[in-house]
């Protein structure tokens, strides 16, 4: 049978893989240049009975898909830099609480209200540590269209197995850019649901981790009554300041993407079997890096990309490997110097490490790529 | 009989943080009595809050509870209803929580006419962090943070409501605690946004500033303030200077913003068909 192919745009593979994965709620708030995930989200859910909402306020868009996703809705919201900056409280609550749901950030230039419709790729530790507190993260940096529609998928597997935020940070250039998708079947896919509780209700403890890191959520509304809080709390919901057990709630949170690291991270590599020099490039700027590295390759150099999918937790293990083969690493990215400081810190520095930033709202080039590859040989 | 209010409470989970004197535990009070009342489910029944002490409110009643970030609860039950329109939600807590920080949440919960109800415990302060002025605190009054006395003007909680367009709206204060279960039961029963601001008092922050010797002389100006709303139109504007208006002070039937969204679900199924 002939796959069903379309042409979309970044944010709309994205809004259709949220559908393809489940989502049945989405609460937004308008914002450049992320608004496209909202129109399709806005045409496409009252048609299948979900919800659409558009809220007062980017805070308010994340409060709506955390209640929502309680009552056990998959949720979604979409934005992009100042928003994404307002919503870090309640990404903060998500940790805490542990409420899964998916946030899609279109990356712009910033900070402030920086280039609105100009790319950047500058949220990156701002995905990690933007909210305060000791908290744990997952963010994926997709590349294309057909890569968008599938890392959306997977971003609500991983937050609806492992009871927490999903960030997919896109950029202006792949958000907005158009490519031919494959739009998979119903099946084709792994779809993913949260573990609900099988106790019964007056045994259910909403954060009682005797089973494992992940406990169980119950939906409101069903069977099982609980109680949900911002402050640190006990294994049955209610606030605690004991010592010990605020200890093991926030070693619990990190444990359960550092002890999955494994399933979670999710990286390509491009010739890098043999590679001297080790590009490291995600998102949209890995095009260019992947292309740069058969320009090298025509020159004589053996350069490889390693294009990490998911961002954090990184894949420190991987990039430690590889760095012990490489002569140099070179990090492009449209930011003045994020990801790259990972880079150093899971490669101890055993090779020069060197990044090219760009900050002007401009695509970072092949012959950019290529010209501080030579320079640094 | 008398009211059996454990049937609500969850055990284990007294004494409240509530001061001596606070009004915040006759209103959970008059909240279950309206609940009974109105014979909501506890499955089926979720009570949010944002965070201060009238947001403490949840954890201690048996329902679905979710106690949020400060400010944050309207735009919480927000996606809760409208994920679940079979579910009745209600918001509870304080007048920095819901006019402050979660103002603009509150204004467009009020705007939709989404069908929940609030419960606004006005103490005229910020108590929990210990005595600053919100914005309900009168002007001149004195807080830690405004110690020559408060050059705010209050916002009027009722009068807010109504402007952005709750279809149910009203007042009274926590000496009045029969009124407080009729008046949250009138709001349970309203189909649409129903504000019920109950006027509170905090003897800790805010008495121990403003010269109230004891929380009896507290709740005696909330009785000497309480004007209802029948009596108030005989009385003359000299007469009005320095009271509030209680009881329902507004009432209208307008679309329910979930019904108005079921619309949107059956023209959308409509068009695709095509």
């Amino acid at each position: 049978m002939a796959k069903k192919v379309a042409l979309l745009q970044g944010n709309e593979a994205c809004a259709h893989g949220a559908l393809y994965a489940g989502c049945r709620f989405f609460g937004g708030y308008p914002i450049t240049p992320s608004t496209e995930v909202a129109e399709v989200m806005a045409v496409e859910l009252p048609k299948i009975g979900g919800t659409f909402i558009q809220m007062e306020d980017e805070i308010g868009a994340m409060a709506s898909i955390l209640g929502a996703a309680l009552t056990g809705a998959k949720a979604f919201t979409a934005t992009s830099g100042p928003g994404m900056s307002l919503k870090q409280e309640l990404i903060g609550y998500a940790c805490m609480a542990e409420i899964p749901c998916v946030i899609v950030n279109v990356m712009r230039g910033g900070p402030s209200t920086g280039m609105p419709t100009g790319p950047s790729q500058s949220d990156v530790m701002q995905a990690r540590w933007g909210t305060h507190g000791d908290h744990p993260a997952i963010a994926l940096a997709p590349s294309s269209c057909q890569e968008i529609f599938s890392e959306t998928v997977r971003a609500f597997n991983l937050a609806e197995t492992y009871r927490m935020p999903v960030q997919i940070l896109l950029d202006e250039i792949n958000g907005h850019m158009r490519e031919r998708i494959e739009i998979p079947e119903p099946g084709d896919l792994e779809v993913l649901n949260r573990q609900l509780p099988t106790v019964a209700p007056e045994d259910y403890k909403p954060f009682d981790d005797t089973q494992g890191d992940v406990p169980p959520l119950a939906a409101f509304g069903s069977d099982y009554r609980y109680h949900v809080t911002g402050l640190n709390k006990a294994a049955d919901g209610f606030p605690t300041s004991k010592p010990e057990l605020v200890d093991a709630e926030k070693r619990r949170q990190l444990r359960k993407i550092e002890a999955n690291q494994a399933h979670i991270e999710k990286n390509e590599e491009y010739r890098v079997e043999d590679a001297e020099v080790i590009l490291v490039a995600y998102g949209t700027i890995s095009r260019s890096a992947r292309a740069a590295v058969d320009h090298l390759r025509n020159d004589g150099i053996k350069a490889g990309l390693f294009r990490p999918i998911t961002l954090w937790p990184f894949p420190e293990k991987r990039m430690a490997r590889l760095a012990e083969q490489a002569r140099a690493i070179v990090v492009p990215e449209m930011n003045l110097g994020q990801l790259i400081l990972e880079i150093e810190r899971a490669t101890r520095r055993v090779c020069p490490v060197e990044g090219i930033g760009r900050v002007d709202g401009e695509l970072i080039t092949p012959a950019e790529i290529v010209a501080k590859v030579k320079e640094v040989l | 009989m008398a009211f059996d209010y454990e049937q609500y409470l969850r055990p284990g989970k007294l004494p409240h943080i509530w001061c001596p004197g606070c009004g915040h535990g006759i209103v959970m009070k008059g909240l279950l009595r309206a609940i009974d009342r109105c014979g909501l489910q506890k499955n089926n029944t979720a009570i949010v809050s944002g965070t201060g002490c009238a947001s403490r409110l949840p954890g201690y009643v048996d329902f679905n509870t979710l106690h949020t970030a400060h400010g944050r609860a309207a735009a919480f039950a927000t996606g809760i209803k409208m994920a679940k329109p079979e579910m009745d939600v209600l918001v509870v807590g304080g007048d920095g929580d819901g006019i402050a920080i979660g103002g603009n949440h509150f204004i467009h919960a009020c705007r939709r006419n989404i069908d929940m109800t609030y419960v606004l415990m006005n103490n005229y302060i910020y108590g929990m962090t210990g005595g600053q002025f919100s914005p309900c605190t009168p002007t001149g009054d004195r807080t830690s943070t405004t110690p020559y006395g408060n050059p705010d003007p209050i916002f009027d909680v009722a009068k807010l409501a109504i402007g952005a367009g709750a279809t149910f709206v009203a007042r009274t204060t926590a000496f009045h605690a029969t009124q407080i279960d009729k008046l949250i039961t009138a709001g349970l029963r309203h189909k649409g946004m129903a504000v019920i601001e109950v006027l509170d008092d905090c003897p800790t922050a805010f008495g121990r500033h403003n010269k109230f010797r004891s929380v009896v002389e507290m709740m005696k100006r909330l009785k000497d303030i309480a004007v209802p709303t029948q009596a108030a139109s005989q009385m003359s504007p000299d007469q009005l200077r320095g009271k509030i208006l209680t009881g329902i002070l507004h009432q209208e039937e307008k679309p329910e913003y979930c019904e108005q969204y079921q619309q949107v679900i059956a023209r959308a199924q409509a068009a695709a068909k095509f």
